[in-house]
């Protein structure tokens, strides 16, 4: 365990970014957004939450997959895959570290995404425990410690010291590279700072969320309850809470016509959207109501079905901070579960 | 000026949207009467300078094009009586909209050619050309996959 | 002094109880108090009705698929809501004699980004005090604001404090504050930049986007059944910004769509999950319109004729655009 004083952080970033990119909470306008670091930006450790999640880093947006290119009546396939430069995202907190594990069990599993593949092997993720959690933070309900966030390396930032703790074969390399930045850590003054945070983490007021009722073979019992019509009612069946959510792992493939030849890229699609998964028979889900009900479904029954039991929803809060008509995880769990906690 | 010289020189691309009625025929009039416009001019025929929807200008910049005019029939002389009035509102409003956003305002254009201008339809494109000549490549409306991918 | 929402529940228990409504649209309560959500509500259930600063959101599109079910519907409508409702009936979305409009007294709404953005923490509840002033606990204590601090963006150029459409009204008659802001000040602002600046500012603004699409399913003038950019038929269907060139056009076109048919409800603005500032591109078009052809506010009547569906001979030729402010 090492650590480094706060403001000596600058040096710290630099260090890491001569070897590869790094990728932090950056402000952009009012809004905390994960960018690159470079010597002017300014770097945002303070905000709990970035409105996208880390998701991005090794899951864009979109991502082109490959190109056709027509010249007469020849068609040549280019194949647009490029080998990933090493990079580090720093700042990840537990709950956006706790959704790759959720990521991996989807696209690291055979069939292989070798798009998603190759930016997991070269990336080294740096957490940063949630020292001032918000009210919308329920990370702990799905057994994800804040006060531990996991990670190659994980991180806290006192009022004045960063401490850094290395987890993994990936985290001892980078800390090797920044070796002579840091000094050997203070155990007891870090474990003074866990226990603060862990005390103002024990006052959320979702912490208590009880999921009993939700789990893989809860489809039958929760799929056809007649509280889906209310609590979708005024969904206006926007993609904030999927494009927000460090979970979402839907995507769709396009092709986009240049003039010249078709780019065929792939993007993230939204179970709100009225064509989501639209068939060349038409559409599964036809109104709001079965759209909105598939997200939580996804997350709490079927996601867990296929998956030991781990849900697909690591509470970080920003659908429930985001939501237009703040409807949200939390109120289909509390409405649909066994259990009320009010 | 050597082949390859020639090949690098920048050759702007305009789309033009001509009404079939009058700005077409004032197109066809300036080819009868062996009038010259440039080349790089791509003409676009709608039946209504009121048929150019926002989205096939800026489809068009999308494309590559670094121009875009509207050429319909005077207003008052609209085949269809007032079409080219509503064009006049809307593309005053897109025009200025995206000279709001920084897109040079001088990449668009609306003229009114009739069929029997045949003059004005060369001397409008040749002016219009020149002037996208002179602000070069259309760098802020482009769209990079179209330019980079498959050409 | 009665408050508002006990106004509003009495009214609203008598239409429901002599049947002149069947069913009320309004807001329930959330999570945290500053979260409410739309929400309809038959006989027996007005209990969960409330009405507080934190009701922003503008319930008149819902009306869109409310007047098609059966029996009338009571709507709570703040005033600029109004003006939503009278576009919304003006090109028959709404069926009007469905709708029984109930104008309720708006003293302006709070955002909650801007209570976050004061530095206060995880909120746990809110408390309205007298004085427009607002009891904030967060898990970290006790906070105040002032509401007048944290207003929604809509509400710092509030366009009336008048109902333009109405059955009745409930109205507290206290004295409403004042609305200070000119609305089309940073759009003069922003015109007399250079373009580049310009498009520098557009660029780091749109650049945001994440096309959630909140803005355009929020808007109550983009009522079209299916959006052109979920058409796939249309050729510029797209569910992500591939490029920075759809960003720019997926913006110009949906302001362009809603230009003449924006009240400036402000509802993009507020859903925004990015904080683009997007009524600066819907106040553009609504300056330049009363620049051009007069002043007009869309949604003052349900008559009149929108600017980009009229013209007169003698309108101003699109080479104005070259002509006016900043330099080029």
């Amino acid at each position: 365990m090492y650590q480094i004083e706060k403001a000596r952080l600058g040096e710290l970033f630099a260090r890491i970014a001569a070897s590869g990119e790094l990728i932090l909470p950056v402000e952009n306008n009012g809004t905390s957004q994960y960018g690159t670091w470079t010597p002017e930006v300014e770097v945002r450790l303070d905000r709990l939450n970035t409105v996208r999640s880390a998701k991005d880093c090794f899951f864009p947006q979109t991502e082109n997959l490959m190109g056709f290119q027509m010249k007469g009546k020849e068609i040549s396939i280019i194949d647009q895959r490029k080998p990933c430069e090493p990079f580090t995202v720093f700042g990840v907190r537990a709950c956006d570290a706790a959704s790759f594990g959720i990521l991996d069990r989807v696209f690291l599993s055979e069939p292989v995404d070798t798009y998603y593949q190759s930016r997991r092997l070269a990336g080294t993720i740096v957490t940063l425990a949630c020292g001032e959690p918000e009210e919308t933070c329920f990370c702990s309900v799905f057994g994800i410690d804040a006060v531990k966030p996991g990670g190659d390396v994980s991180c806290w930032l006192t009022e004045d010291t960063l401490f850094w703790k290395s987890l993994t074969e990936k985290g001892d390399a980078l800390t090797e590279k920044v070796k002579d930045l840091l000094t050997d850590g203070d155990e007891a003054a870090l474990k003074a700072y866990q226990e603060k945070i862990s005390a103002i983490h024990e006052k959320l007021p979702l912490k208590n969320l009880s999921l009993e009722g939700f789990n893989g073979d809860a489809t039958e019992a929760l799929f056809d309850r007649p509280e889906w019509a209310e609590l979708s009612e005024a969904c206006i069946g926007c993609g904030t809470c999927t494009f927000v959510c460090p979970t979402c792992q839907c995507y769709d493939i396009r092709d986009f016509d240049t003039g010249h030849g078709i780019q065929r890229f792939r993007c993230w699609d939204s179970c709100m959207y009225s064509d989501f998964t639209k068939m060349a028979g038409g559409n599964p889900r036809l109104t709001q109501k079965e759209r909105f009900r598939q997200r939580f479904m996804h997350k709490l029954v079927y996601y867990p079905a296929n998956n030991d039991g781990i849900y697909s929803c690591v509470g970080c809060g920003r659908c429930v901070a985001k939501c237009p008509i703040s409807m949200n995880i939390v109120k289909v769990i509390k409405t649909l579960g066994v259990k009320n906690h009010e | 000026m050597s082949i390859e010289e020639t090949k690098k020189e920048y050759k702007p691309l305009i789309v033009a949207f001509c009404c079939n009625w009058c700005s077409y025929a004032g197109a066809d009039l300036a080819g009868t009467s062996r009038l010259s416009y440039p080349a790089d001019v791509k003409i676009i025929r709608v039946p209504c300078s009121c048929r150019v929807n926002p989205l096939f200008i800026l489809r068009a910049f999308q494309r590559g094009a670094d121009g875009v005019i509207i050429a319909g029939c005077h207003p008052g002389d609209c085949h269809y009586t007032s079409g080219n009035y509503y064009a006049r509102r809307r593309m005053t409003l897109l025009f200025s909209m995206l000279d709001y956003l920084g897109i040079e305002r001088a990449r668009t254009r609306v003229e009114w050619i009739s069929a029997a201008e045949g003059v004005k339809f060369s001397t409008t494109m040749n002016e219009f050309a020149k002037t996208i000549h002179e602000l070069g490549e259309n760098k802020k409306l482009e769209d990079l996959r179209c330019k980079e991918l498959l050409k | 002094m009665q408050r508002v929402i006990e106004i509003i529940k009495e009214k609203a228990g008598k239409l429901l109880a002599d049947g002149t409504v069947d069913r009320v649209i309004g807001w329930k309560d959330g999570e945290f108090f500053y979260d409410p959500t739309p929400a309809v509500f038959s006989a027996g259930e007005l209990e969960n009705l409330r009405y507080d600063s934190f009701c922003g959101a503008n319930v008149s599109k819902y009306l869109i698929a409310e007047t098609k079910k059966e029996g009338k519907i009571l709507a709570l409508l703040k005033p600029c809501d109004t003006y939503s409702f009278n576009e919304l009936v003006k090109e028959h979305r709404v069926d009007r004699d469905k709708v029984y409009v109930l104008g309720i007294e708006c003293r302006g709404k709070a955002d909650i980004n801007k209570i976050r953005d004061l530095g206060i923490k995880g909120i746990e509840s809110i408390e309205e005090l007298p004085g427009d002033e607002l009891l904030v606990h967060t898990i970290y204590g006790d906070k105040t604001c002032k509401l007048n601090d944290v207003l929604l963006e809509k509400c710092l150029c509030c366009k009336s404090k008048t109902h333009v459409a109405s059955d009745d009204l409930a109205l507290t008659g206290e004295p409403m504050p004042e609305a200070p802001k000119d609305r089309f000040a940073m759009v003069a602002k922003l015109e007399m930049m250079t373009p580049d600046e310009r498009f520098e500012f557009w660029r780091g603004e749109l650049s945001r986007c994440i096309r959630c699409n909140a803005c355009r399913n929020v808007c109550p003038a983009c009522s079209c059944l299916k959006c052109v950019f979920d058409n796939d038929a249309s050729g510029v269907a797209s569910k992500a910004n591939a490029d920075t060139f759809e960003e720019n056009m997926f913006h110009i076109i949906r302001a362009f769509h809603v230009a003449g048919r924006c009240t400036d409800c402000g509802e993009c603005s507020r859903v925004c999950p990015q904080h683009i500032p997007l009524h600066l591109l819907n106040r553009k078009f609504i300056k330049d319109i009363n620049e051009f052809y007069g002043e007009y506010q869309a949604g003052a009547d349900t008559t009149s004729r929108g600017p980009l569906t009229d013209y007169t001979p003698d309108d101003v030729e699109p080479s104005i655009v070259m002509k006016r402010g900043g330099d080029q």
